[in-house]
């Protein structure tokens, strides 16, 4: 199972009630592998996606505070999104078990950064679970319901890319019966009015100072004994199987913290500071426990890590890199020959996203470069040739309210080109600032009807488009369709070109299905043809 | 025993075909398996690869280290060079000689054979033109595979035992298919073992 899997089926397995997310590599399998279990399907699990992470999240807590047992699953810039909820969930605290996954993507294999969730834990005050391996990810969801229960906290679950989207076999446990619908036994308390949010902040602050000790979590980290003094390593989730890849037979020479969930305790850190010289701090993303090591004066303890260079201050982390942090003699391969080129994702053949570009190239070269403002999606890709024609790429729904900043600025034309999902996600609040200003902005809504860059998805966008637009007040003779493709060509420009002219707020909606959705519903419906033929 | 190796390719080419189909045979003879995939943003035509783990013993990182690779697979031959830096000196590479042209810079393909001669246990075969011959042209990566599976630590049973398995739900007639490429690419690389280069 890939480890977002075994941590689907372990929900499942652990009563899960409700899942809830938004697709984001690298979680997205999560919710895929839910919704095609028949597992799910026979228990009648919730399994629907969400518009965006935070009506996930808030989806998730209202399930939860049914009495049932809900999960949320995101990847690491998702929690931006959902933060208002998360953060506000540990306030109020939960009454059926809530676990929130995020999936973070250090070396940004296909995120716009590499921001580290264990913050976020920290930040919110709940415990926070990190597996080392597969099995790990499937035994610990079991555990972080029950912790969810004991304590009424949220619990973040937080893994890498690695972990989500490397196989190993795993094995289940018998699964548990789903709780029955019970409300919080204290009615006010989800009401976070300011009286009641104090008092509830006072507790949580309280819990969270005692939570290091508790055996659901800190029985996840384990202190190893080594012989002598020198290194003492501590590890962070997977870390430890890279450690492991350079020292298997060695161990015992070394002093090893190997950790897995947080707050950590202190006394278990102090006791592996107090047998060694010095500490190599091993974690995948930022330096979460190597900073709070070293703390402001940085001098109690010799510390290395990614914040003096022994480890790449940025970057997943790897067998290789662990070796040269130890010291250990580097095994290499040979180079990479001169001839390899880059090959950079781009748009699959025939893609409607290319159509798009192909005549916005066309009718921008008549206003100048620097006016088109893009977003979250394959779109994206307009940023490289041949097209090179995207000049913004921030946060998803940032293409709309960043060309309506510059068009405020006086930019004029100011385009935003955003998917028909990263509309729905997070656009459509931008275009009512753009509506009740008439921002003098030309939208593209590049609609292929799916979810494409994390593997197609269904898009709540979906056949409502022109209703949501028009809802928001978009003017009705300046919202356009358009169908991007190269017979088309020339009646595209003209209608890119009107619309680019118009002083005022204008929205195109460039609509053709996905490329591989439309084949993989090809061969869907061509499989049920010949099931029914015989 | 531990088997390392790398599946390498193009974003859309199918590699994790070839990784299923290990990985299966792998579980047939009951060995610890670690499989790291790359999803999202590359699938859209970008450089992908994976790595496929086996051992008799417990597998620590999912990750393979540099210079420790036993084997890389790859249905592109600019690649197979790209992971160079991976593949242990007694390694093997075993490609396919078509190059996947999606970007404008794409190197002369004969400087490429040039480099993967330069490698040394390097098998190249042209497994789309083998997979035609054979009625089957969506079967190179079983050729491939076919032509890598003396290297790779699971009998030659246990391959096609995966592909049954794998297959089995598009019809005999589509695994007869790719059994075939399967024993068709080991054949090749059998008979092009000695000069240990065949294009």
């Amino acid at each position: 199972m890939l480890g977002d899997e075994a941590i689907a089926q372990a929900a499942m397995d652990a009563g899960m009630s409700g899942m809830y997310a938004y697709p984001g590599t690298p979680s997205t399998e999560i919710m895929e592998y839910v919704q095609a279990s028949p597992q799910a399907a026979g228990d009648n699990i919730h399994r629907e996606w969400s518009s965006n992470e935070k009506t996930a999240t808030e989806a998730a807590l209202g399930m939860s505070y049914a009495g049932k047992r809900a999960m949320v699953a995101m990847k690491h810039v998702g929690l931006n999104v959902a933060a208002d909820a998360f953060i506000n969930s540990a306030v109020t605290g939960v009454n059926g078990g809530l676990v929130v996954v995020a999936a973070d993507d250090p070396s940004m294999h296909s995120s716009q950064n590499e921001q580290d969730s264990r913050f976020y834990g920290k930040f919110a005050l709940v415990p926070v679970f990190e597996p080392r391996n597969q099995q790990e990810a499937y035994d610990m969801i079991f555990d972080a319901f029950e912790l969810s229960e004991k304590y009424r906290l949220p619990v973040l679950f937080r893994i890498t890319t690695r972990l989500a989207h490397s196989r190993a076999p795993v094995m289940r446990r018998a699964a548990k019966a789903q709780n029955n619908i019970h409300l919080p036994s204290d009615p006010r308390q989800f009401v976070l009015l300011p009286a009641i949010a104090r008092k509830q902040y006072r507790a949580l602050t309280s819990l969270f100072g005692k939570l290091a000790d508790e055996p659901l979590l800190a029985d996840y980290n384990r202190l190893s004994r080594g012989s002598g003094r020198g290194t003492g390593i501590i590890t962070c989730g997977i870390a430890i199987n890279y450690l492991m890849e350079n020292i298997d037979g060695h161990q015992d020479d070394y002093h090893i913290l190997s950790v897995a969930a947080y707050p950590l305790n202190r006394t278990l850190v102090a006791e592996l500071v107090e047998s060694c010289d010095q500490v190599l701090v091993l974690e995948e993303g930022y330096p979460f426990i190597e900073e709070q090591l070293r703390g402001l004066l940085d001098r109690d303890v010799k510390v290395l890590g990614r914040m003096d260079g022994t480890v790449p201050r940025d970057g997943e982390l790897n067998p290789s890199i662990v070796a040269a942090a130890l010291g250990l003699e580097a095994i290499h391969g040979k180079a990479v020959p001169g001839i390899v080129r880059q090959r950079p994702p781009s748009f699959c053949k025939g893609c409607g996203h290319a159509d798009v570009y192909l005549a916005l190239v066309d009718v921008m070269n008549e206003f100048g470069p620097g006016r088109v403002f893009s977003d979250i999606g394959c779109y994206t890709l307009g940023a490289l040739p041949p097209y090179n024609m995207v000049n913004s790429c921030v946060d998803m729904g940032a293409s709309v309210t960043m060309a309506v900043g510059a068009a405020d600025a006086g930019l004029w034309p100011a385009v935003a080109v955003i998917g028909d999902s990263t509309f729905t996600h997070s656009g459509m609040t931008g275009l009512l600032d753009a509506v009740i200003k008439d921002s003098h902005v030309t939208l593209i809504i590049s609609d292929n009807s799916t979810t494409g860059m994390t593997g197609g998805q269904k898009s709540q966008a979906t056949d409502r488009l022109e209703s949501i637009c028009l809802g928001l007040g978009v003017k009705r003779n300046h919202l356009r369709v358009i169908v991007p493709l190269r017979k088309n060509h020339e009646e595209n420009k003209a209608a890119l070109r009107e619309e680019l002219k118009h002083h005022g707020l204008s929205v195109i909606l460039a609509r053709r299905e996905c490329i591989q959705a439309a084949s993989k519903n090809k061969k869907s419906e061509a499989a049920d043809k010949s099931k029914k033929g015989e | 025993m531990k088997c390392d190796i790398i599946l390498a390719g193009v974003g859309g080419q199918g590699i994790l075909t070839i990784a299923a189909t290990i990985g299966l045979a792998a579980v047939e003879e009951n060995l610890f398996l670690k499989q790291a995939e790359v999803h999202g943003m590359s699938q859209r035509g970008g450089d992908v690869q994976s790595h496929l783990r086996l051992s008799d013993r417990e597998i620590h990182s999912d990750l393979i280290p540099h210079g420790k690779a036993d084997l890389i697979i790859s249905v592109e031959p600019m690649e197979a060079l790209r992971y160079l830096p991976w593949l242990s000196p007694e390694g093997w590479v075993v490609t396919s000689s078509i190059p996947y042209v999606n970007i404008p810079d794409y190197p002369d393909p004969a400087d490429i054979i040039a480099e993967l001669r330069k490698t040394g246990n390097t098998i190249v075969l042209d497994a789309d033109t083998m997979a035609k011959d054979l009625g089957s042209s969506r079967s190179g990566n079983m050729v491939i595979l076919g032509a890598a599976s003396s290297f790779i630590s699971v009998p030659f049973e246990a391959l096609e035992k995966g592909v049954r398995k794998l297959f089995g739900r598009k019809g005999e007639e589509v695994v007869g298919l790719n059994l075939m490429a399967l024993s068709a690419g080991r054949a090749a690389a059998a008979g092009s073992a000695n000069s240990k280069i065949s294009v």
